[in-house]
C-alpha cells in the first residue's frame, strides 16, 4: 500500500527583495495512513511552507513550487486544478494553525462556521448539519455545546477557539490533519488539554497526524516518526524512540540540548552558537556548519544527502555518515 | 519587621482594577489581579514567579517597580516602601530596579541605534558623564555578548535573540540591584533560548544581581531560579527553594503543573494530571479555595474557607487544607 502523502523532492522559493528565498529545498518524505509525523524545526526552517505546499496554499506569485511532487494516495496534487484542490482540503486534509483566534471569521457565530463546511463538502441539510455541529463541539470536550455554537469567536478563550477549530477540521473526516504549532499559543494547562484530545482522536478516529512544531516534547508524546529541518532541508528522520534517545545530527543534538531537562539542574545549557542563515542567503555547503561544533573542511565541499532511502533512521551529515562523531 | 537579607519584600499586596461600565463609566466591580501577595527576595539570589495567563505575575511584577499603586499592602526595596516618598523618590529608585521585556521587538525603538538605546537612560539618570558613555555602553555590550560594531546599528538589523541581548544591556548599563524579566525567552526559538538563559546564568554568578524572573516555562524556571512561587487567580499557593517544590510539590495546582511539561523523552513516565476547565474570572474569583473549581481533590472545605499560606517546613509554605 502506498503512503497516504508523499513528498518527493519538494522545493518551495518565493522572490524577496534579497532574491530567491529558498524556503524549502529538496525535502522528500512520507506520511503513512494513521500515523502522526512530527516535523521539527525553528522558525524560518521550512516546516510550515511544507504544510502549505501540501495544502496548495503558498501565497502566490511571490511563493511558487519550484520542483518535486507531491503525492497523496500516488497522486500528485501540485498537477490538480483549483477546483480539484479545493474539495481535497476540507474532505481529504485538513489544517489548524497557532493562531486559533485569527483564522475564526470574528462576525459569524461559532455554530455557522462549524455547518459551512458540513453543507459545502458533505452536502448535509441544514438541520442535520447544525446537530452534527453540536456533536462535533462535544466530541472535543466542549461543554454546553448548544450555548457555543451561538457565540462569536471573541466570546470563547484560547483554549475554546482551539477545539473549535479541531472541530471544523474534523467535521469532514479528513484523511490526514496537519497541526501547525497547536498548543505554543496556549497556558501549559490549556495545552496538556488540547494534547489530551489530539491522543485521543488520534486513536478512536485513526487520523493520520502532521505535527508542525518546534517543541520536541509535544513530539516525543504525540509521534511516531520525526522529520528534523534546518535551513529548509531535512537533516534527521526516523522513529521517535532513535531521533530523541539517538541523536546523530550535530543541529538535532543541539536542540535536544538546549532544552532544560527537568530534575537535572545543570549550571549552563548547551547552547548553539549563532543563528539560522537568512533563506536567501544559503551556502553551497552544509547550512549548519557555520554553528557546527564539529564542522570540518568536508562539510564546506558540498551539501550532504540523507542518505539510503530504505534506512529508517538517517542523518544529513558528512560526520555522522562515516561515523567520525 | 525588616529583614536586611531581603532586596525585595511585598507585604500583603492587592492590586485591583476597577471595571468601569454604562455612560457615565460607574464602577462596576473590580478585577482582583493581585489579592493579597508576600514575598521576599533575598539579595543575590534569581526568584522564580510562576503562573499562567491570568494569574497577577506580570502584574505583581509591575507593582515592585512602582509601575501600579497598591490598592493596599506595601512594596519595601532595600527596606524602604517605594510608594512613601512620593514620585521623586519613585524615580530616584528606577535605575535600582530594571525591567527586561518579552517582545524584544515592540521594546526597541526602530529609529534609535543600538548603543544610543542601551545609553539613554544612564544619560537621563545623570550615571556617566557624556565623554564616558560610549565606553560604559560597550562594556555593558560585550558582557551581553554584542560585538563593537553594533554600536551603530538599527534595531531591525538585529535577529530576535541580538534585540533580547540589547534590552538586557540597556537594563544593566544603569548597574541594578534587581533586574525583573518578565517572560524574556519564550518569543525566541529554542537553540536562542539556550543562549540568553546562559546570558542570565553569567549575570548572576558575575554581577552577583537578584533576579525576579516571570515565566509560564517551568523547565527554565527550573533551571535558572533559587527560590519560586506558583501563582494563581492573583494569590501565591506555593512558594518554597527550587529542590523543595520540583521535588516535593505539595499544592495540587503546582503538581499538575509540573507534570504537564512536555519532556523529549519517549520513554518518560508521563502520569499526567490534566485539569479541567479553564482559570475563572479574576473579577469574580470562586469562594473559598480559588482552585477548587478545577481541583481533582477539592472537598466541602475547599468551596467555604480560604486557605492560608502555612509553613510546612524550612521555608516551604503551602495554600491548600488537605497538604
Amino acid at each position: 500500500m502506498p503512503p497516504l502523502v508523499e513528498f518527493q523532492n519538494l522545493s518551495t522559493h518565493f522572490k524577496t527583495d534579497e532574491g530567491i528565498a529558498r524556503a524549502v529545498q529538496d525535502v522528500s518524505f512520507s506520511i503513512g495512513e494513521g500515523e502522526t509525523v512530527g516535523v521539527v524545526g525553528e522558525s524560518g526552517c521550512g516546516k510550515s511552507v511544507t504544510a502549505l505546499s501540501l495544502m496548495g496554499l503558498v501565497s502566490r506569485p511571490a511563493g511558487y513550487i519550484a520542483g518535486g511532487q507531491i503525492l497523496y494516495r500516488g497522486k500528485d496534487l501540485l498537477t490538480l486544478k483549483p477546483e480539484a484542490m479545493r474539495t481535497m482540503r476540507g474532505n481529504e486534509i485538513a489544517m489548524i494553525f497557532q493562531e486559533p483566534m485569527s483564522s475564526l471569521n470574528p462576525v459569524l457565530t461559532i455554530g455557522e462556521q462549524i455547518v459551512e463546511p458540513l453543507i459545502e463538502h458533505r452536502k448535509m441539510p441544514p438541520k442535520a448539519a447544525w446537530a452534527e455541529a453540536i456533536a462535533l463541539l462535544t466530541r472535543v470536550g466542549i461543554a454546553r455545546p448548544e450555548r457555543i455554537v451561538e457565540g462569536y469567536p471573541h466570546q470563547l478563550s484560547g483554549g475554546m477557539l482551539q477545539r473549535v477549530m479541531i472541530a471544523i477540521a474534523l467535521s469532514c473526516k479528513p484523511k490526514l490533519l496537519i497541526a501547525d504549532e497547536p498548543t505554543t499559543a496556549l497556558d501549559v494547562t490549556i495545552q496538556a488539554q488540547i494534547l489530551d484530545l489530539l491522543n485521543r482522536l488520534k486513536q478512536d478516529e485513526g487520523t493520520a497526524l502532521m505535527l508542525i512544531t518546534h517543541d520536541l516534547g509535544l513530539v516525543a508524546e504525540l509521534a511516531d516518526r520525526v522529520i528534523v529541518m534546518y535551513a529548509g532541508r531535512v537533516v534527521e528522520t526516523g522513529t521517535v524512540r532513535d531521533v530523541l534517545r539517538h541523536p546523530k545530527h550535530p543541529y538535532t543534538r543541539g536542540l535536544l540540548a538546549s532544552r532544560p531537562v527537568p530534575g537535572q539542574r545543570l549550571r549552563r545549557l548547551v547552547s548553539i552558537p549563532g543563528q539560522v542563515p537568512s533563506p536567501a542567503r544559503l551556502p553551497a555547503y552544509c547550512a549548519f556548519a557555520e554553528r557546527c561544533f564539529a564542522a570540518v573542511d568536508i562539510c564546506r565541499s558540498g551539501i550532504p544527502s540523507l542518505g539510503l532511502a530504505d534506512a529508517p533512521h538517517r542523518a544529513a551529515c558528512f560526520l555522522a555518515q562515516s561515523g567520525a562523531i | 519587621m525588616t529583614d536586611v537579607s531581603a532586596l525585595l519584600e511585598v507585604e500583603n499586596l492587592k492590586i485591583h482594577f476597577p471595571i468601569r461600565d454604562g455612560l457615565f463609566g460607574q464602577v462596576s466591580g473590580h478585577v482582583r489581579a493581585v489579592d493579597g501577595v508576600n514575598i521576599r527576595i533575598r539579595r543575590g539570589t534569581t526568584f522564580g514567579l510562576v503562573g499562567e495567563s491570568g494569574s497577577g505575575k506580570s502584574t505583581l511584577g509591575r507593582a515592585m517597580l512602582g509601575l501600579y499603586k497598591p490598592t493596599t499592602g506595601t512594596v519595601r526595596f532595600d527596606g524602604k516602601d517605594i510608594q512613601a516618598g512620593g514620585r521623586k523618590a519613585l524615580a530616584a529608585l528606577r535605575p535600582k530596579m530594571q525591567l527586561v521585556f518579552q517582545d524584544p521587538y515592540g521594546s526597541l525603538n526602530p529609529r534609535v541605534r543600538a548603543g544610543d538605546a542601551i545609553g539613554e537612560a544612564l544619560l537621563a539618570h545623570g550615571l556617566v558623564r557624556k565623554a564616558e558613555l560610549r565606553e560604559t555602553v560597550l562594556e555593558v555590550m560585550r558582557i551581553c555578548g554584542l560585538a563593537p560594531y553594533q554600536y551603530a546599528r538599527y534595531p531591525h538589523e538585529f535577529s530576535g535573540g541580538q534585540r533580547q541581548r540589547i534590552g538586557i544591556a540597556r537594563a544593566l548599563a544603569l548597574k541594578p540591584e534587581l533586574i525583573i524579566a518578565d517572560e524574556p525567552v519564550s518569543a525566541l526559538d529554542v537553540s536562542i533560548q539556550a543562549q540568553i538563559i546562559n546570558l542570565f546564568s553569567d549575570l548572576k554568578e558575575q554581577q552577583g544581581l537578584t533576579f525576579l524572573f516571570i515565566s509560564h516555562d517551568l523547565a527554565v524556571v527550573e533551571h535558572l531560579c533559587d527560590e519560586i512561587a506558583v501563582m494563581y487567580l492573583g494569590v501565591i499557593v506555593e512558594t518554597a527553594s527550587r529542590n523543595a517544590l520540583f521535588d516535593h510539590p505539595r499544592h495540587p495546582y503546582t503538581k499538575a503543573l509540573l507534570s504537564a511539561i512536555p519532556v523529549a523523552d519517549p520513554d518518560a513516565g508521563r502520569n499526567r494530571v490534566v485539569l479541567q476547565g479553564e482559570l475563572p474570572s479574576p473579577a469574580a474569583p470562586p469562594a473559598g479555595c480559588r482552585f477548587h473549581t478545577r481541583c481533582p481533590l477539592a472537598v466541602d472545605r475547599c468551596r467555604i474557607e480560604v486557605p492560608e499560606l502555612r509553613t510546612l517546613d524550612n521555608g516551604h509554605h503551602v495554600a491548600c487544607h488537605l497538604a
